[in-house]
């Protein structure tokens, strides 16, 4: 059976059980995915998998349930079908469902590269090996992976869509004399990733590492490099932009009120070049471009259904299977880098600008500690500051102001008068991370987006570097 | 086709296709999710899956690959897959694997359980958790939730060593929390912990929670926090209550015994170790109060079991022992690259993961003290429980942590309570600083510990009591 015999399948199965009356919708999503992990400079765990899971969520009477299987024979269909509609029988009332997505077309076509599907184990070990060769002895760990997803998606109100995605990504360290330096990218093909680069960024962060000062905490202007930053993205996606926590008052997002510098623009593009995921969400609402924060003003939070419902307005596409528990989150965010010296900043509302793609050649590569020749020239206007370039088991002390604390990772620098000095050891930070993009905060901004690869899949923050007036380190490595 | 034939007819095709060793975990897993927000349903999900999983080990290479079809020809393919996985692994090879000795076993394991938690009626299940939301929200909180969660997982377990093990393991607990909204920041309660209790036991577990009669207390501290003076900063005695000493135990001793951490084989995402196989046996890692055991062997907690997923039976270990760090939680590879006899502490998250060493019931021995002995005999400072927010560095020694209360400790009594209180410190210091421990050990149950790429969710368990410790850092805010 294909995906949209399935789908259907589970649609009739709904109506001959629950009625005509019954609502229903079905997403039928297949993964592949590949991850050839290394450590100590070799693999050391190499795994696949294929999964297909059927999702359906059923309105019955006035009450709503959902359920899921990866049994996709007729008895396992028969059998979700049965289940939830048991449970939407037993549920109390759902005052607040707001209905099916209506049939409507997708914005466009998602961003796939069918050379994932066709990478083998050896077209990851083979960049797994540029990588640790790359680091010319240094000891090397990380992954690179695949993943290919498909899905349809249909409803009972006669919205039927499918679409496809791809993600390939490389992350790794090298390490040498207690120093760590790292990589990481995330690309819509494998092509783009090239691990002897990558691998030996990585080398040429961790040697400029070794032997690294302990500096006093305190406030620090900081450049944070782009994987850095993607940290900084995220957590403004699921705890600010997220429709949920908006409703909820718990969140710090306030509309068309002045909440950043204007150097800050924030566009969620989830069907741009460099997005990953499928062209709909889990309630069947294309996805679209949005544009949260426009020049630090902030304009717009995401929604699914539910939450706009509850904020009297329309979808925005940003339900996540499951999202009554997280809420619609922004998962392909971009921070819009800066214009090239010039150029007049294009307007957030048009096409993606300011991308590698856009601006021709990206950025070169320097003999670390930056990662770049980007974040190179951003550091060239540093009094005295810290080059940060990773954040670390970040968790949020409060959701409403997002006050942040974490740990530097994989390098830290400190920079004088424009020069890198001398290696730092590894800091704690308590800092709001809105505060630190507030009115007057921002004092650079790279010029090229970098795509970074989520931790847990299913995600793409696509951030420049940023240089900082200001990031509030309270602790240092011995306490 | 049995589940053993499937899980056989894959392990006889990686062996086929060049394996040495290869075992195979077929599973069915149904978990049950049921959300409520000020008193109304918000979610209910029903989820099902079932797949195998099949790992190969090719000269020093492995492989793993996992499919959700349980024919012998999806089988057998699987099991061929794993092997070329594995093949291809020899690209960056590393040093010869091998595996600590298990003896092969066959056998059966369920974990104990009164009420089926599945056959309680979603109504039941529902009622309970409207009628908790109400009375939190009757109590004064802006936002009330309530959710339970049920797990059921049967496993069949084959390796090419004539392992050949099934298992039935029941999962299931609840909690609530009342969050109130001021101006500016809000604050939160939780009852018996964020995200609730859990444990490898069946329905009694949620019934003895009786979370109904803990309704108004949390809601009315929800609300009193918001107008509560804000923790002091500075060092002092802190006493931190066992809901939060579980979480203390799992950041900062659990993961730090994690052998394939010491090795390096999670150095560039989880991280390391601080600690260095050659202390092992010599370590001070805290006070002589600090017994801590590795033990799956303990009915209801939620990180038990017959078997873990290598196959190896179920048994109990110190890992640290008055104060000294003793040992590891293994697997049957990591182990023998360290040169140790003993693994037993390896799971995978569902059939479409490689299984990894992970924590299973890690906990604190009984001290000699209660709680109220622990108050009365301080002079000056803070007691804190239930965790907020948790952040540690990658070689699980530099953390921070917020709770969501605090109490002033003042001569030998709880004073006022203290909004956003937080503590910082260094593990192995803050351990050798402890000097009271409390015998009122509670099974605490973690079922959101994420480890491994690709990503996989743990559920732990960890016997915690209240403990004091002195000159800890408090009050730490951006």
């Amino acid at each position: 059976m294909t995906a949209a015999d399935i789908a259907a399948q589970v649609l009739d199965l709904v109506r001959a059980g629950a009625g005509s009356s019954a609502r229903a919708e079905v997403m039928v999503a297949t993964t592949h995915q590949a991850l050839t992990r290394f450590a100590n400079s070799f693999i050391h765990q190499n795994v696949a998998d294929t999964d297909t899971a059927v999702r359906l969520r059923v309105h019955v009477n006035g009450r709503t349930a959902a359920g899921a299987t990866t049994l996709a024979d007729a008895g396992g269909l028969r059998g979700l079908v049965e289940r939830t509609l048991a449970a939407a029988a037993l549920c109390p009332p759902d005052p607040g469902w707001p209905g099916l997505a209506e049939p409507a077309p997708l914005a466009g076509p998602a961003q796939v590269d069918e050379s994932v599907l066709a990478a083998t184990p050896a077209d990851l070990a083979e960049r797994v090996r540029s990588f640790v060769d790359a680091a010319k002895g240094l000891e090397t760990a990380g992954y690179c992976r695949t993943v290919h997803k498909s899905a349809t998606f249909a409803n009972s109100a006669g919205q039927a869509v499918t679409g496809a995605t791809t993600e390939a990504a490389l992350d790794g360290i090298a390490r040498t004399g207690g120093a760590d330096g790292m990589a990481r990218l995330a690309a819509t093909g494998l092509a783009a990733l090239d691990g002897a680069v990558l691998g030996a960024r990585a080398a040429a962060k961790a040697r400029a590492g070794m032997d690294p000062v302990e500096l006093p905490p305190g406030r620090y202007e900081v450049v944070l490099e782009a994987t850095a930053v993607a940290d900084v993205l995220r957590n403004l996606a699921f705890w600010g932009f997220n429709g949920k926590t908006y409703v909820q008052r718990r969140s710090f997002a306030v509309l068309d009120a002045a909440q950043f510098d204007p150097a800050v623009t924030l566009v969620d593009d989830p069907v741009g070049t460099e997005a990953f995921g499928l062209p709909f969400d889990a309630e069947g609402t294309p996805k679209r471009r949005l544009v949260l924060v426009d020049a630090g003003v902030t304009r717009i939070v995401p929604h699914d259904r539910r939450t706009a419902a509850e904020a009297g307005t329309a979808s925005t596409g940003h339900a996540l299977p499951d999202g009554e528990t997280w809420g619609p989150v922004p998962v392909n965010l971009r921070l819009l880098p800066s214009p090239p010296a010039g150029a007049t900043p294009g307007p957030a509302t048009g096409a993606t600008t300011g991308s590698a793609a856009t601006l021709g050649a990206g950025p070169a590569e320097v003999d670390g500690p930056a990662a770049d020749s980007d974040v190179a020239a951003l550091l060239a206007n540093v009094e005295r500051g810290l080059l940060v370039t990773d954040l670390w088991y970040t968790r949020v002390l409060d959701p409403k102001t997002l006050v942040m604390t974490g740990l530097t990772r994989n390098g830290v620098w400190l920079v004088e008068d424009g020069a890198v000095t001398r290696p730092v050891r590894n800091f704690r930070f308590t800092q709001s991370y809105p505060q630190a993009l507030g009115l007057g905060a921002v004092r650079g901004t790279g010029r090229f987006p970098v795509p970074m690869p989520g931790s847990w899949g299913g995600e793409r923050f696509v951030p420049p570097a940023l240089h900082l007036a200001s990031w509030n380190f309270t602790g240092g490595a011995s306490g | 086709m049995t589940q053993f034939d499937a899980a056989t007819a894959a392990v006889e095709a990686a062996l086929a296709a060049g394996a040495r060793y290869a075992d195979a975990r077929v599973m069915h897993r149904r978990h049950e999710s049921m959300i409520a927000h000020n008193g109304e349903i918000e979610s209910l999900s029903q989820d099902e899956d079932a797949g195998v999983g099949v790992r190969a080990l090719v000269g020093s290479s492995w492989g793993f690959f996992a499919v959700p079809e349980l024919s012998d020809a999806a089988a057998r393919a699987a099991g061929a897959r794993a092997a070329q996985i594995a093949t291809a692994s020899a690209l960056v090879p590393g040093p010869a694997a091998d595996l600590a000795a298990v003896p092969a076993r066959v056998d059966s394991w369920s974990s104990a359980c009164e009420r089926d938690p599945l056959a309680v009626p979603l109504s039941e299940k529902g009622d309970l958790l409207v009628r908790a939301t109400a009375a939190l929200r009757d109590g004064g909180a802006d936002h009330a939730e309530a959710l339970c969660q049920v797990w059921d997982t049967r496993k069949w377990f084959v390796s090419s060593e004539g392992h050949r093990i099934d298992q039935h393991i029941r999962e299931c607990g609840a909690g609530m929390s009342a969050t109130a909204i001021g101006d500016g920041e809000t604050q939160r309660r939780s009852y018996p912990s964020y995200r609730g209790q859990y444990g490898t036991r069946g329905w009694e577990l949620v019934d003895e929670l009786d979370l109904l009669a803990h309704a108004p207390r949390v809601a009315a501290e929800a609300r009193a926090l918001l107008t509560a003076p804000t923790c002091p900063e500075g060092s002092t005695t802190l006493i931190v209550g066992s809901e939060q000493m579980a979480l203390q135990i799992h950041e900062s001793v659990g993961h730090a015994i994690e052998l394939d951490r010491i090795l390096g084989w999670e150095a560039a995402f989880a991280g390391t170790s601080w600690l260095d196989l050659a202390q092992l046996g010599q370590l001070r890692y805290g006070s002589e109060l600090m017994n801590i055991t590795i033990d799956p062997t303990i009915p209801g907690a939620l990180g038990s079991f017959g078997y873990d997923d290598e196959g190896t039976p179920a048994a109990a270990r110190d890992a640290v022992r008055e104060g000294t760090w003793v040992g590891v939680l293994a697997g049957r590879d990591s182990a023998a690259v360290a040169g140790l006899d003993y693994g037993g502490s390896v799971r995978a998250d569902g059939w479409a993961r490689l299984p990894m060493v992970r924590m299973t019931n890690v906990g604190l021995r009984p001290g000699p003290h209660t709680l109220d002995e622990m108050i009365a005999a301080t002079g000056d400072g803070v007691y804190m429980d239930c965790n907020r927010s948790w952040s540690i560095d990658d070689q699980r020694l530099n953390f921070q942590f917020g709770c969501e209360v605090g109490y002033e400790v003042k001569d030998g009594r709880l004073g006022r309570m203290l909004r956003n209180p937080t503590y910082t410190g260094i593990g192995p210091v803050f351990w050798r600083s402890m000097d009271m421990l409390s015998s009122e050990v509670v099974p605490w149950g973690t079922p959101n510990c994420g480890k491994g790429q690709p990503g996989q969710v743990g559920h732990t368990g960890h016997p915690a009591a209240a403990a004091r410790f002195t000159n800890v850092r408090v009050g730490v805010r951006g």
